[in-house]
């Protein structure tokens, strides 16, 4: 199968991940036992309430046309009404975008360096002491809460030392990059944990391989192998995985954002949840599913730019 | 052990006595010192567990307002007390078996239904097949975390959706675990074997598949638990999980937030045996899979 076929199939594929991602969304009120405007509402729930939820969302329509509606609705940008602000989902949800993807993009800035560096590392040590010392580090971040290792920087780094703000996001971009810091750092360092272990498992590997041989009879610098000959390939797999563990990522940044204080969609779902903002939920969770999907698009598509060699079955 | 002798059956003739006479045998178990860390730290993690009334006097609910903020090593309460003058170890300790059945629960349905689920659409294959796949692709699209609060939102907070919301995604990685091997398997001469002599695909999913694709899943099942226990904390510091005053720790460390300098303890106490639990079973799963490897 060439390029373009691949292609087509993949987005194939991804409009009918969608459409399931929208159903399962859908659904989920829908498919539990009760009234859906009730379940909503939980305890505030009241009669008239309930038959005002029910109009608004839609509910005493036929369920294709309730569908219909929410996916149209999506589409067009109108994501309903949010039950605790009275303003629009949209509008709500997309101020706060901004502020998640910095610190999504800021926390993948920060574990490209973290993995590289310590990757490297951890594979040309192996099995003497920094490798040891890097598996043991990064074994703790893996196994850590994200949410009680942001709470130690903050009383560490931010309340004790004073060299970062503990909350909040600043209002210059020279200070958003610092009041990210520390939360990216968190999210930086679980996701690096992860990628680490592969990237020494690759780079170990690819350093076997015959042509690594041949670059190292034709005289090449240790670094230059390493850097041009031996990384390019290793790091295929690991942007594999750092595809698989995006969705982590952006479940991590709600947790980080609840801790430090960030005016982003995070905090946003939290807040939803707690007063039973159900429009809010469903649209943070349908956006974040397409992120998902876009980013392990891009990941799979840029293999053929990576490497030449790929084919796709 | 039969994953090997299927797979593998002349191997045994290849390894070199040398190296056999070098490996620590207990019994007929060889222990790595990763495998044997996990497990001593998960042992005495178990046993806190199950001894949590023994090791302390104090109850874990109960509030002594003239004892709140008491440091680690104060007299009587060796790791401190918290804002209500409740016994930070006690509460930690008692804890422990929360966090523990969390992590077992959370793993079994997903194991169970997970793993039979790979087992069988890998062995059949055909539309069961496709639109198993088909529903892992579109249950993966979403971030594990906000799926899973998304559901609670819909059912509530407390420990019973919480099972729910994190089986709902969890069986994922066992049925692609189970279904990948299965697919290795199917045609290996035991099962054409099994086939010939008339067996029902029933019993040969059950009886000669399943024992020889088990181990991975079983392997990643440690993963599970520790992803599991930090869902578990992770929503109980969002609210979202056993509601107060059980004691959890992702709970205390919410708790000891506001406190933070005041009572530094109340916080990096219970993270650290968040801590202690992930390392041993991350290990255990690490050193398993070592075993399995290499």
């Amino acid at each position: 199968m060439g390029r373009a076929a691949y292609i087509r199939k993949r987005l194939l594929l991804m409009v009918f991940v969608l459409f399931g991602v929208t159903i399962v969304i859908f659904g989920m009120v829908r498919i539990l036992p009760g009234d859906p405007a009730f379940l909503i509402l939980g305890d505030r729930a009241t009669d008239q309430k309930a038959a005002e939820l029910r109009e608004q969302l839609g509910l005493n329509r036929p369920v294709l046309e309730q569908y219909w509606m929410f996916v149209s609705g999506f589409a067009r940008g109108d994501m309903g009404q949010s039950l605790l602000y009275r303003q629009p989902v949209g509008d709500l949800v997309l101020r706060r975008v901004p502020v998640s993807l910095a610190l999504a993009a800021y926390a993948m800035g920060l574990a490209a360096l973290i993995t590289l560096t310590f990757g490297i590392l951890a594979a040309i040590n192996k099995g003497r002491w920094p490798d040891q010392l890097i598996r043991i580090g990064f074994l703790f971040a893996l196994t850590t809460p994200n949410f009680w290792f942001g709470i130690l920087l903050i009383l560490l780094l931010g309340l004790t030392l004073r060299w970062f703000p503990v909350a909040g996001f600043g209002d210059t971009a020279v200070q958003h990059i610092w009041y990210l810091f520390l939360p990216a750092l968190t999210l930086a360092l679980q996701l690096s944990a992860v990628l680490i272990r592969n990237l020494r498992g690759q780079i170990i590997l690819t350093l076997r391989s015959d042509y690594v041989r041949t670059a190292h009879a034709k005289g090449l610098s240790e670094s230059l192998v390493l850097l041009r000959h031996v990384l390019r390939n290793a790091l295929l797999s690991t942007l594999t995985i750092f595809g698989l563990q995006f969705g982590f990522l952006v479940g991590g940044a709600i947790v980080v954002e609840t801790v430090f204080a960030l005016p982003g969609t995070g905090q946003l779902l939290i807040q939803s949840i707690t007063a039973r903002d159900y429009p809010v939920v469903q649209a943070i969770t349908v956006i974040s599913a397409v992120l998902v999907i876009v980013v392990n698009l891009m990941v799979d598509l840029s293999y053929s730019f990576l490497d030449p060699r790929v084919t796709y079955e | 052990m039969s994953e090997k002798a299927f797979g593998s059956p002349h191997l045994a003739e290849v390894v070199p006595l040398s190296k056999l006479g070098r490996a620590t045998r207990l019994g007929k178990v060889r222990v790595d010192p990763t495998l044997l860390t996990g497990l001593v730290l998960l042992g005495l993690v178990i046993v806190v567990a199950i001894t949590a009334p023994l090791l302390t006097p104090y109850d874990p609910i109960e509030q002594r307002f003239t004892e709140a903020f008491l440091p680690p090593f104060s007299p009587g309460h060796i790791l401190g007390t918290d804002n209500f003058g409740r016994d930070i170890w006690s509460r930690i300790a008692f804890s422990t078996r929360l966090d523990l059945q969390i992590g077992l629960l959370s793993v079994s349905f997903p194991f169970v239904f997970g793993s039979l689920i790979g087992i069988a659409t890998g062995y059949l294959g055909g539309t069961l097949d496709t639109i198993l796949m088909r529903i892992v692709d579109v249950l993966m699209a979403f971030p594990f975390l906000i799926l899973v609060i998304a559901i609670m939102s819909i059912l509530g907070p407390g420990l019973t959706n919480l099972y729910i919301a994190v089986g709902v995604v969890g069986w994922i990685p066992y049925a692609r675990i189970t279904r990948g091997e299965t697919l290795a398997t199917r045609h290996l001469e035991y099962v054409l074997a099994a086939r010939t002599i008339g067996c029902s695909s029933l019993r040969i999913m059950l009886r000669h598949i399943l024992p020889n694709v088990i181990a991975p899943a079983l392997i990643y099942v440690f993963t599970g638990m520790v992803l599991a226990i930090l869902t578990g904390a992770t929503l109980s510091f969002l609210g979202l999980g056993p509601q107060p005053p059980t004691p959890e720790w992702g709970a205390m460390i919410a708790e000891g937030r506001q406190y933070l300098l005041l009572a530094w303890w109340m916080t990096t106490l219970p993270g650290l045996a968040l801590l202690v639990v992930g390392v041993a079973l991350s290990l255990i799963g690490d050193g398993l899979a070592e075993r399995r490897g290499g």
